[in-house]
């Protein structure tokens, strides 16, 4: 049971959040010159990190904010949380 | 019958005798037994048989470790499968029986499989049973009736079951010394505390303990110490709790048990309770397990562990033996014999493995005339049901051989001792790993990577002052970590020092057999795994130590492995020729002792606990008009209304008649409502929607399909322009809440240059929709300040109004291709709304209709349903709905309706389906093919989504996805049933009934 | 190759000798310095692959690579439940092929898998279930996979523990029945195709984890190890709960997401359930191992995890179903539980097929069904490395398809309804 950082809220338990899976994925504005492989790579493919992941969350029982988190997918720990919008902290991103 | 009740007070209440009945047989024991203590008093050492080769079984240990004494506890609805006699406490009536065994435990016929055990090690039903090979079916009812050890209860629990919450500081586990001196620290520390532990009394070792404490027993100790912990404030103390698990951020499961220790007639409340605790510091006190020896037939009746022989004399007054034989390796053991003889029993002698065991215990032993046989093993027991002697012979130097003659010493109790294992089980699932220490030969806790830290024996501490000193500084540290101060009032407890000598691990007991031959050597007796066992896996090429637990079944039992699963792994690591740590541990996983299914359910039971149940404000109407309801997600929705006499269809066709020919009324309440404000909400629906919004009237309605990114098909409903920057969305029942969140995140996360604004309405309104020719008298009749007129309140549009003075939203919109409104007042006028409705179309035989005939009357129009004719799979192209679909604009999902297979030929497409004979009614998820007498497999093209008998058609339509189904039209096609009838079919039209859509713009 | 034939007979012979004779059921060799094919993974599915490509194909110059022991990842953490009642063709097809080879394991092994055929029930709980249900079965009959639509009244009189009740939050409505699904002893499975492929001349090497892939000329030649460096004509990867992991190193992405999933089985009691139940409705699903554990299945947690631990809400949701549908278990106790990793696609699908890496294979995907698929996920995959082209039932299973949107969507209906 984790126990999930909400920037806006503070420390909260897992179960007042929802997940969003991979952060950090843009949305491609000029689709229509994408291949359908470029279009699929958006899609569908994902980074999956073993290891310090950047995703995103919502606070769903509570600010109903989405947020972004790194939190470690072996340990489970979540070593920075930040607001959409924002960078995540130095060092830290899915680089691969 | 014996008696075997000691002088000695002991912990039970003499006062209070209990009656109980054991295999049908009465006996009285003492509040403040176990059962386990009561049959032991009563001379019942035979209590069980084993799992697989059904040997006599007797009591072995005295708590969470027993793997033999599992009994079936009461009968009926309150009867519990695979008790452990050692936990169980005494209440008067209580009634037990043996479990595995048939006819009776004495008599037990499977015991058979005794005599061809050597056909059945470990692993040997994977060498056989495979022919012939429809026989295996057969072979695996046998198999599984053998197996298993306990009976499941025939009838629902009465009980209940609770759930609480917690958050504290230090939550400790374990009230034995280190527990209760952490509890005591860092509650005068004024931390909150937690403190747990699985006995009804606090005080673990120290509650059969001769040692002293400030010069007192160190009984009065803990009696003193709970009193004081009891009137601090912020400390929790919690007995009869098994903390069965520990999982990340410091979360720790808790079964608290409530009743179980009171009689049958006087449990009133919740039997037990889940504690979910979060505490900030964890301080693991939770003791050691003595471990047995591994000699030939070690698992007699009257082999006990040395610590539960102690604990049976001083905490239960029960002699579990006369004539009495002390097998160890290590100190711990002398102190039972000491015991025994303050006790009055008589210790005829000590086999130890270590030379010269010289501790000043054994002096004092030896001046009582106890004979301490040192460099010796016991190679094997006499007796069957009960033991009468054992076999010893000398170890030769080296300790790895026997060496001389078997000197057979008699006796009717061996107690025995073969080290001591810490309980690291809730360390290593808080993530620590567990380490080998050679000179304790135990596994320690690992370096923690949570906040937990251990003390006392957990810790690989075994003797009350360093337990006790362990304790203080856990606490005093947790709760510093907490943030509170040391109180510098606390002290130690003055204790005696005792100096133990090292143990000498001895895993695999030598004899006069070479190893894994001769009589079995049991390591997990629950399990019936035998040293031999171990050696074959490992010989056989099993040599990982989870692959020689999954090949023998080590530790798969009740008690997982609690003390035979370090002598096995030792074993293991013998027969590998490595060292322990090489070996290493398998995985200690939840629960430390199991739990029952009632508990961690909880009270999410039975209608509205197991999921809220959502009704709208009209709930009590359709009920009290006999309304069968449907399940719509967490929504009850009125599925029809039948009439005496009437059946489903008969109700159905009657709705549909009625609201086609006059005026029929549904409630709409539970359709998702959102309303969507701000100055870019048109721009946002824009790229929500596949077709365009901004250029909307106010007032005016549109319908729109919401896509995935991924091009399916996802929600659809109308949205309505209330101002220039406001919008009134609907979504489906079931799409309410997953709309709602997917539109806040692509504003949040992607589009949060937009200005808009979002708000869930949908258990604000209450809906009514009123259907039918009919239906403008209806409404206008309740409704003031609306121009009915239809020119002037057009269809797809929306007014607003008053009905009985409230204010209400009326939408010209249809699901139904009829003259419709939808009336909207806030939900608590719902009914007040709806009873004006009825009554104002009595004069017209307004008709209430449910879901089932709102779904024909659609399909009657070929409207789709999201999730019933869609299934994730098809486009808005697919439902040939391409007029909805944007060519101009982006869209979430457009680009996917480009990708190579969305645009290719012979995708499956909406089609309608009129049987050949009218009468004959397709059922839903019907399959299609063109030729049935093809061989089988049978190529597929199609199947039915929705089909309905149309009463208003006079024959049965049906909706059904195609393959290439637009360019089919007129094909016939044929859906085989299960019972191996075929319906033909003609590919038609979805639209079957006003196709020009003139009635709803009446 | 040092193998003993297992049979009653064996059994006896070896019994008077305290069993001292057995040979190894696999041997523990040193890795060669080049194989032919070398499978990343040493779970059902891998060494099911090296068994049938040395069987069928001929491929014996093989080795599996295990990072840990053979068998120890998901196929040693399922609820092993067997059955091929998929709805769509593709995946109907590639299930059932594995069913018919589930039918003869234990004979092909000559090691008994206790493959038990004592049913599959999916319950329905509304009436899109049901209709999906219809959709399901029908199309399994027509693709030759036995099936039939079980009503509530005829469900309690085949599981009268089972509760059917009208009044439960979510009734019983019916369900689906396939006789020839049930259970196998997943340990069994991974030690069978371990010892068949060991006696065909492959190198099973545990220990061995993959940390690199080495390239020449655009192809793969070989993988780095913490045993040193092995050369290969070809990889096949199958190492589910990591896909994306080795995926990575061998420098290519997948639609995969690996997530934690939980299992929990109860303490040991007398049959009582003969057969096996699976509700998606109110998520858990049920059946009682031969050795008399109630298995029971919990949901995956919705987050990305590779700890193999999830959440406990999810077991307690678990079990809330599991009493809902079986009150008479509330009594029973959970003896242990824990987590497997499984690796899930968009489509519920797996991707079985050539990889962006000439030479490299990819077999993954699985979700939380991929125990029932071993043997015939071996067998086709065995296929397409021998042949370098996928076998019939394995062709819609491409990578490709993410991109020409060719998806299989088996989650079945989105459930959504006015």
């Amino acid at each position: 049971m984790l126990q999930i950082p909400c920037p806006w809220c503070g420390i909260r338990d897992e179960s007042e959040f929802s997940y969003g899976g991979e952060a950090h994925i843009t949305r491609p504005l000029n689709s229509e010159n994408l291949t359908d492989e470029e279009w699929a790579d958006y899609l569908f493919m994902r980074k999956n990190t073993r290891g310090a992941f950047l995703e995103q969350w919502q606070h769903a029982q509570g600010c109903r904010r989405w947020f972004n988190i790194q939190r470690d997918t072996v340990s489970y720990k979540i070593s920075a949380s930040y607001k959409v919008g924002e960078q995540p902290p130095q060092g830290m991103g899915n680089e691969k | 019958m014996k008696n075997n009740r000691l002088q000695g007070e002991g912990r039970i209440n003499r006062n209070r005798p209990l009656n109980f009945i054991f295999n049908g047989k009465s006996y009285q024991g003492f509040e403040g037994d176990t059962l386990a203590s009561a049959l032991l008093a009563n001379d019942v050492h035979l209590v069980a048989r084993s799992w697989k080769y059904h040997r006599p079984r007797g009591i072995l240990g005295s708590g969470a470790e027993e793997p033999n004494a599992i009994v079936q506890l009461e009968k009926g609805r309150l009867t519990v499968p695979n008790a452990r006699a050692t936990q169980v406490e005494l209440y008067e009536g209580l009634q037990a029986s043996s479990v595995n065994c048939w006819p009776g435990l004495e008599f037990d016929f499977l015991s058979i499989n005794s005599l061809f055990s050597r056909l059945m090690p470990s692993g040997f039903y994977y060498k056989t049973f495979m022919w012939p090979k429809k026989l295996w079916m057969s072979y695996e009812h046998v198999i599984r009736k053998a197996s298993g050890l306990g009976v499941s209860p025939e009838l629902p629990d009465p009980d209940r079951y609770e759930k609480t919450y917690a958050h504290c500081d230090v939550l400790i586990i374990g009230a034995g010394p280190a527990g209760l001196m952490a509890a005591l620290a860092a509650g005068k520390m004024s931390a909150r505390v937690m403190l747990v532990d699985e006995q009804s009394e606090f005080g673990g070792s120290m509650l059969h303990s001769n040692e002293t404490i400030n010069g007192q027993p160190a009984q009065d100790w803990v009696s003193d110490t709970c009193e004081e912990l009891a009137s601090m404030q912020e400390v929790k103390l919690l007995p009869r709790s098994s903390a069965f698990g520990y999982h990340d951020y410091n979360f720790v499961t808790i079964n608290e048990r409530l009743t179980d220790h009171l009689p049958t007639g006087q449990k009133t409340g919740g039997r037990e309770r889940l504690w979910k605790v979060r505490a900030k510091q964890v301080v693991l006190a939770t003791g050691a397990l003595e471990r047995p020896l591994v000699f030939a037939n070690n698992d007699r009746p009257g082999v006990m562990l040395s610590s539960a022989v102690m604990q049976y004399v001083n905490r239960y007054a029960v002699a579990v033996g006369q004539e009495i034989v002390i097998f160890t390796n290590n100190d711990s053991a002398y102190e039972t014999a000491m015991t025994l003889l303050e006790a009055g029993l008589k210790v005829i002698a000590i086999i130890d493995n270590r030379i010269n065991p010289g501790s000043s215990m054994a002096d004092q032993l030896r001046s009582e005339g106890v004979k301490i046989i040192d460099q010796s093993v016991v190679v094997d027991v006499k007796g069957s049901k009960r033991i009468n002697a054992v076999q010893v012979m000398s170890l030769q130097p080296g300790g790895d051989k026997v060496t001389g003659s078997v000197q057979t010493i008699a006796c009717d109790l061996l107690a025995m001792s073969g080290g001591w294992s810490p309980v690291i089980h809730l360390s290593s699932q808080s993530g620590a790993k567990a380490c080998w220490d050679d000179e304790k030969a135990c596994f320690l806790p690992g370096v923690p990577i949570q906040h937990e830290r251990s003390a006392g024996a957990s810790n690989g501490c075994f003797d009350l002052k360093n337990c006790l000193s362990e304790g203080m500084l856990a606490g005093n540290e947790a709760a510093q970590q907490c943030g509170f101060e040391v109180d510098a009032s606390i002290q130690l407890p003055v204790v005696n020092e005792v100096i133990f000598n090292r143990i000498k691990p001895l895993w695999l007991v030598p004899s006069m057999f070479k190893a894994g031959r001769g009589p079995k050597q049991f390591v997990d007796m629950q399990n019936d795994v035998a040293a031999s066992d171990i050696m074959l896996a490992a010989r056989e090429g099993y040599h990982s130590v989870e692959h020689v637990k999954r090949y023998t079944a080590l530790g798969f039992g009740t008690d997982q492995g609690k003390i035979g699963n370090i002598n096995g792994m030792a074993i293991l690591a013998q027969s590998l020729q490595q060292n322990i740590s090489e070996t290493g541990t398998t995985t200690f996983r939840p629960n430390y002792t199991p739990v029952t299914i009632g508990s961690i359910a909880g009270m999410n039971l039975g209608g509205e606990l197991f999921e809220p149940v959502r009704k709208t404000a009209m709930h009590g109407w359709h009920k009290q008009e006999g309304a069968e309801f449907e399940n719509v997600g967490q929504w009850k929705r009125p599925w029809y209304y039948p009439r005496a006499g009437e059946s489903m269809l008969d109700a159905v066709n009657r709705e549909c008649l009625a609201t086609r020919n006059s005026v029929g009324i549904i409630d709409a309440s539970t359709l998702g409502k959102i309303i969507i404000e701000g100055k870019d909400s048109g721009e946002f629906l824009n790229r929500l929607y596949t077709n365009a919004w901004k250029k909307l009237d106010i007032n005016k309605a549109r319908y729109g399909f919401m896509l995935g990114e991924d091009g399916m098909v996802m929600d659809d409903g109308v949205t309505i322009r209330l101002e220039e920057n406001k919008y009134f969305m609907h979504t489906t029942t079931g799409g309410a809440a997953p709309v709602f969140s997917w539109m806040e995140r692509w504003l949040q996360t992607e589009w949060p240059e937009l200005e808009v604004f979002l708000t869930s309405v949908t258990d604000h309104w209450a809906t009514a929709a009123v259907v039918g020719p009919n239906s403008r008298k209806v409404v206008s009749a309740v409704c003031e300040g609306i121009d009915f007129d239809a020119q002037a309140f057009p269809f797809m549009s929306s007014r607003e109004g008053l009905v009985n003075g409230i204010e209400a939203r009326i939408n010209r919109i249809s699901f139904s291709g009829e003259l419709a409104y939808e009336v909207n007042v806030p939900a608590n006028y719902g009914l007040q709304m709806w009873e004006s409705l009825m009554a104002a179309g009595e004069q017209y035989d307004i008709t209430p209709y449910g879901t089932e005939s709102m779904h024909v009357l659609r399909a009657e129009k070929g409207y789709v349903i999201v999730g019933q004719d869609t299934d994730g799979s098809v486009t808005p192209v697919d439902l040939g709905m391409d007029w909805v679909v944007s060519k101009v604009k982006d869209f979430i999902g457009r680009r996917s309706l480009y990708r190579e297979d969305c645009v290719r030929e012979g995708r499956k497409q909406l089609v309608g389906l009129l049987t050949l004979n009218g009468s004959d009614v397709l059922p839903e998820g019907g399959q299609i093919v063109e030729d049935p007498n093809a061989s089988i497999p049978i190529p597929m093209i199609g199947h039915v989504t929705s089909s309905y008998y149309s009463a208003n058609l006079g024959y049965s339509i049906a909706m059904a996805l195609v393959k290439g189904g637009l360019s089919r039209m007129g094909e016939t096609v044929h859906i085989p049933l299960a019972d191996g009838k075929v319906i033909a079919a003609k590919i038609s039209s979805s639209i079957f009934y006003d196709a020009d859509g003139e009635k709803q713009n009446v | 190759m040092n193998m003993s034939k297992y049979s009653i007979f064996s059994l006896a012979k070896q019994a008077l000798n305290f069993h001292e004779g057995w040979g190894k059921v696999w041997r523990n060799p040193e890795p060669k310095k080049h194989y032919d094919v070398i499978i990343i993974g040493g779970g059902g599915h891998g060494l099911a692959t090296a068994y049938y490509l040395a069987k069928n194909h001929g491929v014996t110059n093989v080795a599996v690579l295990e990072k840990g022991y053979i068998g120890g990842g998901n196929t040693g953490r399922n609820t092993t439940i067997v059955r091929s009642n998929y709805l769509w063709d593709e995946s109907a097809h590639l299930y059932e092929k594995s069913m018919k080879l589930w039918e003869n394991l234990s004979q092909d092994l000559n090691f008994n898998v206790m493959f038990s055929q004592r049913g599959v029930y999916n319950l329905g709980h509304s009436l899109q279930d049901m209709r999906d249900i219809q959709r399901r079965v029908n199309a399994n009959r027509l693709n030759g996979i036995d099936g039939e639509i079980v009503d509530a009244d005829e469900l309690k009189r085949r599981i009268p523990i089972l509760n059917t009740s009208r009044h439960s939050r979510y009734p019983v409505l019916g369900a689906s029945f396939q006789p020839r699904g049930g259970t196998a002893r997943h340990d069994a499975v991974a030690w069978g195709f371990a010892r068949g492929a060991d006696s065909l001349g492959v190198d099973i090497i545990q220990q061995c984890e993959v940390s690199g892939f080495i390239r020449e000329n655009d192809r793969i030649a070989g993988v780095e190890t913490n045993r040193g460096n092995i050369g290969a004509g070809k990889v096949g990867i199958v190492v589910a709960g990591n896909s994306s992991v080795l995926a990575d190193l061998a420098g290519f992405r997948l639609p995969v997401t690996s997530h934690p999933l939980q299992a929990l089985v109860s303490e040991p009691i007398k049959p009582v359930l003969n057969t096996v139940v699976m509700s998606n409705a109110v998520h858990g699903y049920i059946s009682q191992s031969d050795k008399g554990d109630l298995v029971v299945g919990a949901g995956i947690d919705s987050y990305n995890g590779y700890g193999q631990r999830g959440s406990y809400t999810v077991i307690e949701n678990a079990l809330a179903a599991i009493k809902e549908l079986f009150p008479v278990f509330s009594r029973v106790r959970m003896n242990r539980q824990w987590g497997g990793i499984v690796d899930t696609t968009p489509d519920a699908c797996p991707i079985i097929g050539e990889s962006p890496v000439k030479g490299v294979y990819i077999n993954c995907g699985w979700g939380t069904g991929g125990f029932k698929a071993t043997p015939g996920s071996g067998y086709v995959f065995a296929h397409t490395l021998a042949k370098d082209q996928p076998h019939e039932l394995n062709q819609a299973f491409s990578l490709q398809r993410f991109s020409t949107g060719r998806l299989i969507d088996e989650h079945g209906a989105a459930g959504v309804a006015h």
